[in-house]
């Protein structure tokens, strides 16, 4: 690793910890800053109202940010690489079109059938959206990977992803039709996606699985980079390409299932800190473009879940928004620059 | 010291479908020797992709039998595939963010452990692959801001840090321009020499394989493949047989091949050495057949290097002394208008 890679990469953790006390600090209830120190560390006597936000509220949302951000961005790496497509991302097979119709499922009919409207049930229907997005998209996770064993082509496969998802957006348009106004609007709150959802033991359970499952996305580094040279010279290296498509793409289709399902479908993120983090590391080396996109991945949604609870918006901006408003102008740049670099060369 | 490599028999190659079996050539028998630069040569649409992937065990094959170093290619695995065959493709390989050297080291992949780093050792033979390759200078590069000559040299020294005893290139040449074509064609003759690995590539550049490998496979819908090194082939008469088109005649004086005009007149030529060549090629290209043996009223003596200009006899006794060969197409352009 060249020496100024490794500066970045200490500076962006250094940043991730900076960012996490910030969003432990910052809120539309203001509490002083040495009171959150004393939070922390379980010192003095703090009102209880405060460390409830802070134990209850803050922290449990800057985890849930930093490994959705962190389990996003490594998907998207996955996916572009896998299908050498820079415009690939967590949502391009169709994987977050899958949770939403599965949450679509849940949130429109049962309103439609059950005569309950789903927003009304509380926490047992945040586990049913969960579950729900889970299998929405892991299902038509499995229906990729059973194309992919079939389909010859990256660019075929691409494409059956693309449909799949238009297919899975047609069901959601006809549910949608069939719902009442209520039910449609706590879909459409859950399409906007939140790090704010997920409370108290679901956050440990989606910790939890994140802090395996990322590793284990790890173990595809080398396999990731001699897919870098296109099939047919990764297969001379000895690469078994079938084996090594179907495991990148469930790698990043868990990942992808498992944070939607727990925040919504999350766009932009997957998408741009791949592209991110090329272009700050000069590489498309996964030995270090892994790392750099778990922690850049990690900064980004937790400086995002920052600018969506500023003092002002009350919580109610929604992290989508955000995400894009943000990231597309900060990438961008970033890119544009490169590029005048590489033409001064 | 050559030793037989590869060992083709009765192969067919083509490929199955679910309905049925697409057969593209058949009864293929032929060697592939260490120490030597062969060339497939055919048109397009005859097979040569496919003999190359189906040899280089990227397809199956549909019967007979190959052997690599004596050992059935079904016999090996994906892992000693990688080490004894290296292949060199066509298409320009769309990496971006990749130096030369990270990508040459790519090479080493089939040596490396779990998390693909390079050892001392791996460091070594990426560094002597580069330095056989002679791109030193472009080691640091990144591989997407070369031109495409130095990307495939790059992919050769991939197929050497390979460190495989066998490379198989398709149309390595295919989109360089003549220099580049000339370069990489010497360096692969070059290395069959210097590290004798057996070197196969198909390629369409019919002078440069004729005059550079060491055997030619002609490969033909009608003929199947027969092979031999260029010079048996063109006294065999395959070389004229197998490019007797409208258009090309094989040269059997020169042993290269060269467009066939229709001539519409002729002029006696006389001269010898470089002029005389190049005065002949020009009236040739105009339609004109001019050389020693020709008879005519009009006559041009070429001279040598030494005088200036050519002297054009004409009927009447007077003589013009053109400069330039374009001064002297002008005139026979004039005399024939």
């Amino acid at each position: 690793m060249r020496h100024s890679n490794t500066l970045w990469m200490l500076a962006i953790i250094a940043a991730i910890f900076v960012l996490i006390f910030l969003n432990l600090v910052l809120g539309s209830v203001s509490i002083p800053l040495q009171s959150v120190w004393h939070i922390i560390w379980n010192s003095g006597d703090e009102p209880i109202t405060w460390q409830n936000i802070i134990w209850k509220s803050r922290l449990p949302q800057a985890l849930t940010a930093l490994v959705a951000g962190a389990g996003l961005s490594i998907s998207g790496l996955q996916m572009q690489t896998v299908f050498r497509n820079p415009l690939a991302g967590p949502s391009v097979l169709g994987i977050s079109s899958g949770a939403s119709m599965g949450v679509a499922f849940v949130v429109l009919l049962s309103g439609s059938l059950g005569g309950v409207a789903l927003s009304k049930l509380g926490f047992m229907g945040e586990i049913a959206l969960s579950i729900a997005a889970v299998i929405g998209s892991l299902s038509v996770m499995a229906l990729i990977v059973y194309v992919s064993q079939k389909v010859k082509g990256n660019v075929t496969l691409l494409i059956i992803g693309v449909m799949i998802g238009y297919v899975a957006n047609a069901v959601i348009g006809v549910l949608k039709f069939f719902s009442v106004e209520e039910d449609i609007r706590a879909y459409v709150i859950w399409g906007l996606g939140s790090f704010a959802r997920v409370s108290g033991n679901q956050m440990m359970l989606f910790v939890f699985l994140m802090t395996i499952l990322i590793p284990l996305s790890f173990l595809l580094i080398k396999t990731m980079n001699l897919m870098l040279l296109g099939d047919s010279y990764a297969r001379n290296l000895g690469l078994n390409i079938k084996q090594a498509r179907l495991l990148v793409i469930t790698s990043a289709g868990v990942l992808t299932a498992i944070v939607t399902a727990y925040c919504g479908p999350i766009i932009f993120l997957g998408l741009a800190v791949p592209h991110l983090c090329r272009a700050i590391f000069q590489t498309s080396d996964h030995r270090i473009l892994m790392p750099a996109v778990l922690f850049v991945g990690a900064a980004l949604a937790l400086i995002c879940n920052l600018i969506a609870r500023m003092p002002g918006f009350e919580g109610a901006l929604p992290v989508n928004s955000v995400t894009a408003l943000v990231g597309a102008p900060v990438v961008a740049s970033v890119l544009f620059r490169k590029r005048k670099n590489e033409l001064n060369e | 010291m050559k030793q037989d490599t590869i060992h083709i028999n009765g192969l067919s190659i083509g490929y199955h479908s679910k309905s049925s079996t697409k057969l593209v050539a058949k009864d293929i028998h032929s060697t592939i020797y260490s120490g030597e630069l062969t060339c497939l040569l055919g048109a397009n649409g005859v097979g040569k992709s496919t003999l190359l992937r189906t040899l280089s065990a990227f397809q199956p094959k549909l019967g007979g039998e190959i052997l690599v170093l004596g050992k059935d290619i079904d016999a090996y695995s994906d892992k000693e595939l990688s080490t004894t065959i290296g292949v060199v493709l066509t298409d320009k390989c769309e990496i971006r963010n990749m130096s030369v050297r990270e990508l040459v080291g790519m090479g080493r992949s089939p040596y490396t452990g779990f998390w693909g780093k390079l050892s001392k050792d791996d460091k070594r033979i990426v560094e002597e692959s580069i330095a056989l390759v002679r791109i030193g200078e472009l080691a640091s590069r990144m591989v997407h801001t070369l031109s495409d000559g130095e990307r495939q040299k790059v992919m050769i020294a991939k197929a050497l840090a390979q460190e495989t005893p066998i490379i198989y290139l398709d149309e390595p040449t295919a989109f360089l321009d003549f220099p580049s074509k000339v370069e990489i064609m010497q360096l692969l003759h070059h290395l069959t020499r210097q590290t004798n690995k057996t070197i196969f590539m198909s390629t369409h550049d019919l002078e440069l394989a004729l005059q550079i490998s060491d055997k030619i496979w002609l490969m033909d819908k009608a003929n199947g493949i027969s092979t031999g090194t260029p010079e048996d082939l063109a006294l065999s008469g395959h070389l004229s047989n197998f490019f007797a088109r409208k258009g090309i005649v094989f040269d059997k004086e020169t042993g290269l091949f060269r467009i066939d005009n229709q001539f519409s007149r002729q002029v006696r030529l006389v001269g010898h050495g470089q002029k005389y060549a190049m005065v002949r090629k020009a009236l040739q290209r105009n339609g004109i057949l001019a050389n020693r043996e020709v008879e005519s009223n009009i006559w041009i003596e070429t001279g040598d290097l030494k005088t200036s200009g050519f002297i054009i006899h004409e009927t009447s006794g007077s003589t013009y002394t053109p400069l330039t060969i374009e001064e002297l197409l002008a005139y026979f352009d004039i005399e024939k208008s």
